[in-house]
């Protein structure tokens, strides 16, 4: 089982902590899962331009290459004017419309105010159902207070990260079983 | 129906073609040679005219996995080795293609051929040659458009006036040789989409329609919707021809033809694509109703006749070798084509 962490935006360091903390604890609990972390802010990626992700080059052709092989993902996104950051938005533009099939899909949302819960159910799923991506539906979302120096302080959000990755294996796995009979059936 | 070869009352057209795809099979993961490969496609193109078949293309495509980017020069090899089979492009880029060059070459296949090329000219479904052909992806639609037009006008006009953008102008300007009717059949690719198939609509050009899988009745609003472009274009619909084309394999029965087709699909457009055909949609694709044809003889040949009946098109054009499929299956394929399903197609299909 291959999860990669997505860090959605290019600014803060608020969503990385998060999703370092959820790979941190998918590492710790679920040794065997290969695990790798995307931070947007490291790569220079570009805006799509409706070619096949096949067909573009460095980093746009890794990160893309890397999310479609995945078999779950962990998205952490920050929120900007009331929606996803563009850097997000754009990751989504430049995979196929299916990209999500057969994949687990979670999320974390930092936000520096409490308004903004409930941006993730209505802008965030949404594109994540259309892409085909079976969802965690819980997500943690983590306020400011909840960081300290790059940390997260709170041990409540903690033990719901610790939910949060757990719950990702556990649909990845059932899901991954589920197909493997249907598909199965089909004898061919 | 005259001017572009096609004769309604033989019954439907039946035909071949092939993207040029080049990939390993997946039974043994090995690739052939692409020589082995280009060689094997002419063998192809002969096997199927040798099964009654009317029509093989070629298609064109610039990047890792195919083998046919010169598809004219194949299709010449294919013109010298066969004899009554027509013989065309599937699909010509010719939005990073000189117009002149492309008229040159099939009016030369033509010759070679006495009289059997046509062009079917796309605009791409992968977008890698227009960086190798020196071509600014931002054109893709205007470059599509001019350079269209153009090929058009060169088929219509002996003489040819053009100035137009991407292309230094023509004056007074021959395109030689001519064919040997004096014009070729050219058809615009489209895909599944009635948005496509309007612009070749509105153009009163004939209509090639590749598909993938899913209702035959979701196909028809396409078709609709193209010969509705058409009649506002000032056309006549019922002297445009249309072309449907897309997945073909006939085993003994339904299971044993997704069991050997399913894993070529599938790989292949993992490499090609960037994403496997799944098999809740491929398993449907054996549904009567479903466009996809695949199943036993005697369910294809329902399958190709419930789709005339829906779309009333002129000709059916079968992919069977996409994925590394071995050459065996394939001259299996076309061994039952011959014998059952053209037989029985065109036995339904023709006027009395």
């Amino acid at each position: 089982m291959k999860i990669i962490g997505l860090s959605g935006s290019q600014v803060g360091s608020k969503t990385r902590t998060a999703v370092d903390a959820a790979m941190k604890s998918l590492k710790d609990k679920y040794p065997d899962v290969e695990t790798n972390l995307i931070d947007l802010a490291e790569y220079e990626m570009q805006f799509s331009d409706g070619r096949n992700y096949l067909e573009y080059e460095g980093d746009t052709g890794y990160v893309t290459k890397e999310l479609m092989e995945a078999d779950a993902i962990v998205i952490g996104t920050p929120i900007f004017q009331a929606s996803i950051p563009a850097t997000l938005k754009n990751i989504f533009d430049l995979l196929p419309v299916n990209a999500f099939r057969d994949k687990v899909v979670s999320m974390i949302v930092t936000a520096g105010s409490p308004k903004h819960y409930l941006i993730a159910d209505l802008q965030l799923k949404p594109i994540l159902a259309y892409m085909k991506a079976q969802l965690v539906q819980t997500y943690v979302f983590i306020e400011e207070e909840d960081f300290y120096r790059k940390e997260i302080k709170n041990n409540d959000i903690l033990d719901r990260i610790d939910r949060l990755a757990e719950d990702t294996v556990v649909l990845t796995e059932t899901f991954t079983k589920i197909r493997e009979e249907k598909e199965a059936q089909y004898d061919f | 129906m005259q001017k572009y070869r096609i004769n309604p009352d033989d019954g439907l057209e039946f035909g071949i073609y092939t993207l040029g795809d080049h990939l390993p099979d997946p039974a043994t993961g090995e690739r052939i040679s692409a020589q082995e490969r280009i060689h094997d496609l002419v063998e192809y193109a002969t096997l199927a005219e040798q099964a009654g078949l009317d029509f093989f293309s070629v298609g064109e495509s610039h990047q890792e996995f195919f083998a046919t980017q010169a598809h004219a020069v194949v299709l010449a090899a294919i013109a010298q080795a066969t004899e009554k089979i027509k013989i065309a492009s599937s699909s010509t880029i010719i939005s990073t293609s000189d117009p002149v060059r492309v008229y040159e070459n099939f009016a030369t296949i033509d010759l070679i051929s006495k009289g059997r090329a046509e062009i079917v000219a796309g605009r791409a479904s992968r977008i890698g040659l227009f960086e190798l052909l020196g071509y600014n992806v931002r054109d893709y639609e205007a470059l599509f458009e001019e350079k269209f037009d153009l090929l058009r006008q060169i088929n219509e006009e002996e003489v040819v006036n053009w100035s137009g953008e991407f292309r230094a102008p023509l004056r007074n300007a021959k395109v030689l040789p001519r064919p040997m009717e004096g014009s070729l059949p050219i058809w615009r690719a489209v895909g599944g989409t009635p948005a496509s198939a309007m612009k070749a609509g509105y153009a009163g050009v004939p209509m090639f329609m590749a598909h993938l899988g899913g209702a035959s009745a979701v196909f028809k609003r396409t078709i609709d919707a193209y010969r509705e472009a058409a009649r506002e274009g000032g056309h006549n619909p019922d002297e445009l021809p249309v072309a449907t084309a897309g997945f073909f394999y006939a085993a003994e029965n339904s299971q044993q033809a997704l069991k050997e087709l399913y894993p070529h699909i599938n790989e292949g457009m993992k490499r090609t694509n960037g994403a496997g055909f799944p098999k809740q949609h491929f398993a449907q694709g054996v549904d009567p109703h479903n466009i996809m044809n695949i199943g036993s003889p005697k369910q294809i040949i329902e399958k190709i006749l419930h789709q005339h009946e829906v779309f009333g098109h002129q000709r059916y054009i079968a992919q069977i070798d996409f994925g590394g499929m071995p050459m065996d299956n394939i001259k299996k394929n076309l061994d039952l084509i011959g014998s059952e399903i053209l037989p029985a197609v065109k036995k339904y299909t023709k006027k009395k």
